[in-house]
């Protein structure tokens, strides 16, 4: 539907133009928050224009972070998050992967029993069973370690299903012409399938990505030494500072910072997510 | 290349429904045979238990010397060209082509040599480093017939490769497979339901009916000579005019049988023709004409020269010794 009416057009426009609004304004204030000194929070009013202080704000978590809080610098935590993000988006893609290409591929005793297994932890996020997952970790001594904090996110069944539909829609003729072209399971699998779903790999990293790097229950649960602490947790922990007021300019900061590597994936990204979740030929 | 031997052969799927029963062919090296019935009746179930991709539920299959039933689809020896070309979409033309070989672990030389061959024979050499996408209809089925040339393979399987593309592709297509198929001098079982695609391209005809067959015999054997009602109806064009005897009672020679066969193209009006025929309806078709119409109450169809206007009622004759006679209940040939 094309219509080029200049009356829509303006609507059209305004109403993008508040929905920018109302989601870059936070983003604004924090911005404007990181540039100023804490005292010029507590006064009062809130100032709407960037200050003076960006570069000192910056430096000053990077370097050494807030000692009062307990957290160490932000380049440790965003470290620790990039580790956890990305363990957690590329061993979900592998299991998930490899259990659909299982089920989609492989006539096995028990394979529906598999199948509703791996369905039946679509209704068991990491928040509906923290307690006895917890246990589970603590037992294995996987607390403050990146195994701890990635692995049990790792187990989830929503991308084998995601992988499952990509699989159904390659024709059979395909894998047909392959079995007669020599091709052994393992290599059908690196040869055709891998690179068949590379945009719906890329969509599922960059969505996954994400899921990992917001993770905040999880890593506040289990990591108690500071060498762990992911940048989501850690901005927590420094907001509720226990002996004075929270340092919000430098919170602001953290919260800036935090938000980036994100922003980065997203962009560098794009084209291939995009495609990812259109493209239906094969 | 390899003679291709089935005896036997059975093929029951797994819900109990019998797609194909007790087919025996021999197939000579070198041979073109066409597998063609009616959709349903089991060809593509034939051809892909020749290749491997089906069990084999009874009888045996032998490529060359040896049985295959047991033999892994990569192992046989063959190379099948499919309807929808399935070529791989993220692989270049050229890495379409070498990547059978590849996974034989043919040398590097000796894919490209044969890449390049293929790729003269059948004139895709410009397209080499496109991607399928990129291809027309009919640069794909090359691609895809290429994929099976470079393999230098026993035997050629072709399920349904021209179906996908449009009429006059088709025929040129058609030529080409054949003219490549007396150069390579591969065995080759080609399944179609195109039964002028049958004709212009076998050595052999199949016709299958049911998953049975119902007649092996070179193209102008099985036209001139149909074994039974079905295989008369199904081959040739216009079909052929299948009546009860009782309806052309003045026809010499044709009283002790149950079906009479006549082609539409053997009869002929006569003035002092036996069969007096009530047109109904009129097709031209530029040179000739169809002329349907009843005699004795059993439709009738008789191919004409165009020309003037056709009559009412006309008498036709028959080309002696054209008719077929057919058992009225097994429809079995018996003359
Ligand atoms: N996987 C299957 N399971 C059960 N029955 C099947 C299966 N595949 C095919 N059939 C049945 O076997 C019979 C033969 O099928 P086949 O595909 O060989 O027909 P065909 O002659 O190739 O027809 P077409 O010209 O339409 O391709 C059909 O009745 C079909 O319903
Ligand atoms: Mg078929």
């Amino acid at each position: 539907m094309i219509e080029n009416r200049p009356g829509l057009n303006l609507l059209a426009h305004l109403t993008l133009m508040l929905g920018v609004a109302i989601v870059a304004l936070p983003v604004w204030v924090a911005f404007v928050a990181s540039t100023h000194t804490a005292t010029d929070f507590m006064s009062g009013t809130i100032p709407l224009w960037p200050g003076p202080y960006l570069v000192e704000n910056y430096a000053r978590m990077l370097d050494a972070g807030v000692s009062t809080s307990g957290t160490p610098p932000v380049g440790t935590m965003m470290l620790n998050s990039l580790v956890m993000a990305l363990l957690i988006a590329c061993g979900k893609i592998a299991i998930s992967i490899t259990s659909a290409f299982a089920i989609v591929y492989f006539r096995f005793p028990l394979r529906n029993l598999a199948f509703w297994c791996i369905f039946i932890t679509l209704m068991l996020p990491v928040e509906v069973r923290i307690v006895p997952t917890f246990q589970v970790v603590a037992d294995l001594g996987l607390l403050d370690s990146y195994a701890g904090l990635s692995i049990p996110l790792i187990a989830s069944a929503t991308a084998t299903f995601l992988f499952r539909q990509v699989f159904l829609t390659i024709p059979d003729e395909l894998t047909e012409a392959a079995r007669i072209d020599g091709a052994g399971p393992m290599k059908f699998f690196r040869d055709i399938l891998l690179p068949l779903s590379r945009t719906n790999i890329a969509a599922l990293f960059v969505i996954l990505f994400i899921y990992g790097w917001n993770q905040y229950l999880w890593p506040l649960l289990i990591t108690t030494s500071s060498d762990y602490y992911t940048i989501v947790a850690g901005i927590k922990r420094m907001a509720d500072a226990v002996d004075g007021l929270p340092q919000w300019h430098l919170v602001m900061a953290t919260a800036m910072l935090a938000m980036l590597p994100p922003v980065a994936v997203v962009i560098g990204m794009q084209r291939l997510f995009v495609k990812g979740l259109v493209e239906t030929e094969k | 290349m390899a003679s291709i031997i089935l005896d036997k052969v059975g093929k029951i799927y797994a819900g109990g429904t019998r797609a194909v029963g007790d087919v025996s062919i021999d197939i000579r090296d070198g041979e073109f045979i066409v597998l063609v019935g009616p959709s349903g009746c089991g060809k593509s179930t034939l051809l892909r238990m020749v290749a491997g991709l089906e069990s084999i539920s009874e009888g045996t299959v032998r490529i060359g010397d040896r049985v295959v039933n047991d033999i892994e689809p990569a192992d046989r020896d063959i190379a099948m060209v499919f309807q929808n070309y399935a070529l791989y979409p993220h692989m270049s033309v050229r890495q379409n082509l070498a990547y059978g070989l590849k996974n034989r672990g043919t040398p590097r030389a000796d894919i490209d040599r044969r890449v390049a061959d293929a790729a003269a024979i059948l004139q895709i050499g410009p397209y080499l480093d496109r991607k399928p996408r990129a291809l027309s209809g009919g640069q794909r089925q090359r691609v895809a017939m290429g994929r099976a040339i470079v393999r230098e393979p026993a035997a050629f399987l072709f399920d349904e490769p021209l179906s996908n593309l449009d009429a006059k592709l088709r025929v040129t297509m058609r030529l080409e497979i054949k003219d490549l198929q007396r150069r390579l001098r591969t065995t080759s079982i080609y399944v179609t339901h195109d039964q002028l695609e049958a004709m212009t391209l076998a050595d052999r005809l199949v016709v299958l009916n049911g998953g049975r067959i119902e007649q092996i015999g070179t193209p102008l054997d099985v036209y001139r000579r149909p074994a039974s009602t079905f295989v008369a109806g199904f081959i040739g064009s216009p079909a052929m005019n299948l009546i009860p005897s009782r309806a052309v009672p003045n026809l010499p020679g044709t009283a002790h049988a149950g079906i009479v066969g006549i082609r539409p193209e053997d009869l002929a009006v006569d003035p002092s023709g036996p069969i007096a025929l009530d047109v109904i309806a009129v097709e031209e078709l530029g040179a000739q004409r169809l002329v349907h119409g009843r005699t004795n109450g059993e439709m009738l169809t008789v191919t004409m020269p165009a020309g003037d206007a056709v009559p009412d009622r006309l008498q036709l004759a028959c080309r002696p010794g054209a008719t077929h006679l057919f058992h009225a209940e097994t429809g079995q040939r018996i003359d």
